[in-house]
């Protein structure tokens, strides 16, 4: 670090900004000083940029779908691959930059004030804003909501790792909560052009925003290639299965809660079809929506899950379990799994302080009996 | 045997420099260091003054608070110099060796449990037993639920203790059956152990990786201490000790000591007695001790002594490291990164089992808040513990938590690996020394 930023320096003031660009360049010369004298290689940085790897199939698909809904809808099917994602980068460049400029402008200022140094866990979150809403979302809306979540989530809390809910959610939710307008319907999900207007013919509303037979015009296929309207990032099932291949290969994301989410929406999604709740079969509730993405990427956030081994089994199930049950319950509301996370989120304390009394209890009956 | 356990958690870290099993040389230093420091619980008053003669087992320090616990001296001499460091504070004494050396003679008497603790105050010995939960000097007013001996070290590059004590089972058994007047003795011993035919204790066979060998992890599994427990612990070379004394009536803290670490220079054992300058280790590192970190003990819990210090009081390896000061640029977005070991799969080092790496003190980070959740951790610790959980109650200071999280089972060497795997590059062993602090001051 030049002798500028230096504690003492002219502009010390800007350590914290300065310390953050050093150490994003180069792994600084820090050596241990107590404890261990060997350290493992691996850091925060390099964690967090294979789970932002893994999300990036996703992205990726995300920009052409937006570029090909937008083909669909205004009738013109002239654009190839490239130039469908060229439509849709253009759309979701904006709301990456609104994002990271102001998430990052308060994650630097706080670690300022704090005279600590920057943490990249926002690099993570602001990843996953811009793939979580939808793409009309207006930039200042996606500002104010990731000032709201970085501030309200997160710094209020300490800053990454101490906070209870996901930021990402929390964003959305302060969207989907303020301006429901914008969030829902069938008008959203869609990017035009100025002065271009939706074909009669189609439809923009994602399947589960539509009533009873109207999904059957999505083939299971589509919903699992993921041309389909939605969020950005949220619609193909393919590139997700892609990243969380990457996330359990680098056991960077956890299987249990991943199995756990999957098996709590079956088992509410088959009670449903049983009990005659609804005729879309348990199987297919796994490729609608949120959840296939939200199982993967936001459910999997080691900061907000639970600590314990038994307790992401029980987070994933709660997970699954409440996400169907939002969805067959409340036709007023379609998508549950943003809701169905934070809630989790909310309990994973809990769970774990049950898990871990039960072990706890356990092992001083040992203890006595021993 | 009575009972074979298998740790499956755990790492044995591949660095490389472990000690050819040659002893190389005999150190035959010509001052000794008698050092205080490292006891948990022993707070010293100086019995002699520079310029006094002593023995080999003769007092130099005792304890202000229990004034029969004894720190002598491993070698005869005259006093030389008394170290004091900030406030006066009573470093160490250091002591010019004679050119003969004599010890000092005890009457050695193993009968009953009273003669074996008179014996081990007034030589010195009752030093070499640590008293858990804490870590701390053992209570002479005490009586122990059982006495435990890890006869193996697994930490990284530890010294062979086949190796060191192959040849002193006598000196053990001697040791064992002394103790056993005290308190029930239990040894863990590794698979195929030479120690597994001692006899009058408690044998349990461990296998695993590190820290399979500490004697916490053991005993969580054979005896564990509940609240209210007192378990003594012991290195296997102080029962060499203790059963040496107790055999020909004289202190002999002698041991084969490893020198060992990736910077050291044909790592191979040595012998020597604690306290022995650094100095006498040189050949290891060559002329130059810059950019090298000197340390007593292993390269997940030794003390860093550097090229002035001297040997542990209880410690029989050395280890060498070059400092890791240089910027590694782009270190962390490196795909492959070769040369460093990770056991994160966020790298591929677990795709190669077999390599050694030449590893340095590099942090390898910032240090960050808690990210990653309690079984990152936990895969690296073999007990019934939720490491995390013990960690952010140290942290809060709260000591019903700590209590419940297993305080009184660990020490912090036991979390060692917990904190060589955290990518958040916190202190955990610092953490649980604190926790360990404020337990004895408010369970006073």
């Amino acid at each position: 670090m030049l002798p500028i930023f230096e504690k003492g320096g002219k502009l010390g003031w800007l350590h914290s900004t300065a310390d953050a660009f050093d150490t994003f360049l180069a792994v600084p010369g820090t050596v241990t000083r107590k404890g261990a004298h060997v350290r493992d290689a691996v850091d925060l940085k390099r964690i967090i940029i294979l789970a932002l790897i893994a999300v990036i199939p996703a992205a990726l698909f995300g920009m052409w779908n937006v570029g090909y809904q937008h083909g669909l809808a205004i009738g013109d099917a002239r654009l190839n691959i490239l130039g469908n994602w060229w439509f849709g980068f253009l759309r979701v460049l904006p709301i990456y930059v609104v994002a990271y400029a102001t998430g990052l402008f308060i994650e630097f200022g706080t670690a300022q004030i704090r005279n600590e140094e920057v943490n990249e866990g926002f690099l993570m979150t602001g990843f996953l804003i811009p793939l979580i809403i939808p793409v009309t979302t207006p930039l200042w809306m996606v500002g104010l909501a990731t000032a709201f979540s970085v501030i309200f989530c997160k710094e209020i809390f300490g800053g990454t790792g101490m906070n209870i809910w996901n930021p990402a959610l929390v964003a959305r939710a302060f969207l989907f909560f303020s301006y429901p307008n914008q969030m829902s319907g069938s008008q959203c999900w869609i990017a035009f052009k100025k002065g271009e207007t939706m074909l009669d013919a189609c439809t923009g509303a994602t399947p589960l925003a539509l009533d009873g037979p109207a999904q059957y015009g999505t083939s299971w296929w589509d919903l699992f290639l993921g041309t389909v309207p939605g969020s950005v990032g949220e619609t193909s099932v393919l590139c997700i299965l892609l990243g969380a291949f990457l996330l359990l290969w680098t056991g960077v994301g956890s299987w249990k809660i991943m199995a756990g989410s999957v098996l709590g929406a079956l088992l509410v999604g088959w009670l449903g079809h049983i009990g005659g709740i609804t005729e879309i079969p348990a199987w297919m509730q796994l490729l609608y929506g949120g959840f296939a993405f939200g199982t993967v990427f936001m459910a999997t956030d080691p900061v907000t899950s639970c600590q314990t081994e038994c307790g992401k089994w029980l987070y994933g199930l709660l997970i699954g379990m409440l996400c169907i049950t939002v969805r067959l319950f409340n036709p007023g509301y379609a998508e549950g799994m943003m809701l169905a996370i934070l809630f989790a989120n909310t309990m994973a304390p809990l769970i774990d302080h049950c898990v871990v009394s039960v072990h706890v209890s356990r092992k001083n009956k040992k203890l006595k009996t021993a | 045997m009575s009972d074979f356990i298998v740790l499956k958690k755990g790492l044995d870290l591949p660095v490389t420099g472990a000690a050819k099993p040659v002893v190389c040389k005999s150190i035959v230093s010509r001052f000794v260091a008698v050092e205080p420091v490292t006891l948990k619980g022993f707070s010293p008053r100086l019995l002699v003054k520079e310029g006094d003669g002593v023995l080999c087992g003769s007092p130099v320090l005792a304890d202000k608070n229990n004034p029969e616990i004894l720190m002598t001296s491993p070698v005869s001499g005259t006093v030389k110099e008394i170290v004091r460091g900030e406030k006066r504070k009573l470093l160490a004494v250091c002591i010019e060796t004679a050119d003969k050396q004599e010890a000092a003679a005890f009457k050695a008497d193993a009968s009953d449990a009273a003669s074996v603790r008179k014996g081990l105050l007034e030589s010195g010995l009752w030093l070499q037993l640590r008293q858990r939960p804490y870590g701390i000097i053992a209570d002479p007013s005490v009586s122990p639920k059982c006495i435990y001996i890890s006869s193996f070290y697994t930490g990284p590059l530890a010294a062979d203790s086949a190796f060191c004590l192959g040849n002193e089972l006598g000196a053990m058994q001697a040791g064992i059956d002394a103790l056993g007047k005290i308190a029930p003795v239990h040894i863990g011993v590794c698979e195929n152990s030479v120690f597994a035919g001692l006899s009058g204790a408690t044998v349990h066979c461990f296998k695993g990786p590190h820290p399979a060998g500490n004697a916490g992890v053991q005993i969580s599994h054979v005896c564990p201490i509940a609240k209210g427990d007192t378990v003594w612990t012991l290195s296997p070379e102080g029962l060499a000790a203790i059963g040496k004394f107790f055999l020909k009536g004289k202190l002999d803290l002698r041991r084969k000591v490893a020198v060992t670490g990736p910077a050291a220079i044909e790592p191979a054992y040595v012998e020597a007695v604690p306290g022995t300058p650094m100095a006498e280790f040189q050949s290891f590192w060559g002329a130059d001790a810059e950019g090298l970190r000197i340390i007593s003990g292993d390269l997940l819990s030794g003390r860093t002594v550097g090229a002035e210090g001297c040997l542990g009081f209880g410690d029989n390896q050395v280890t060498i490291i070059r400092e890791g000061t240089e910027k590694e640029y782009f270190g962390w977005i490196r795909p492959l990164r070769w040369n460093q070991f990770s056991t994160d799969r966020a790298y591929f080092s677990w795709l190669m089992p077999w390599r050694r790496y030449n590893m340095d003190t590099n942090l390898h980070g910032g240090k960050r808040a808690f990210l990653m959740n309690d079984a990152y951790y936990a895969k690296m610790l073999p007990m019934d513990i939720y490491p995390i959980f013990l960690v952010k109650a140290c942290l809060a200071g709260d000591i019903e938590k700590m209590e419940k999280f297993g305080i009184y089972e660990v020490l912090p060497e036991d979390l060692a690996l917990c904190e060589f795997v955290d990518p958040s590059k916190n202190d955990l062993q610092e953490i649980i020394a604190q926790g360990i602090d404020l337990m004895l001051k408010e369970m006073a």
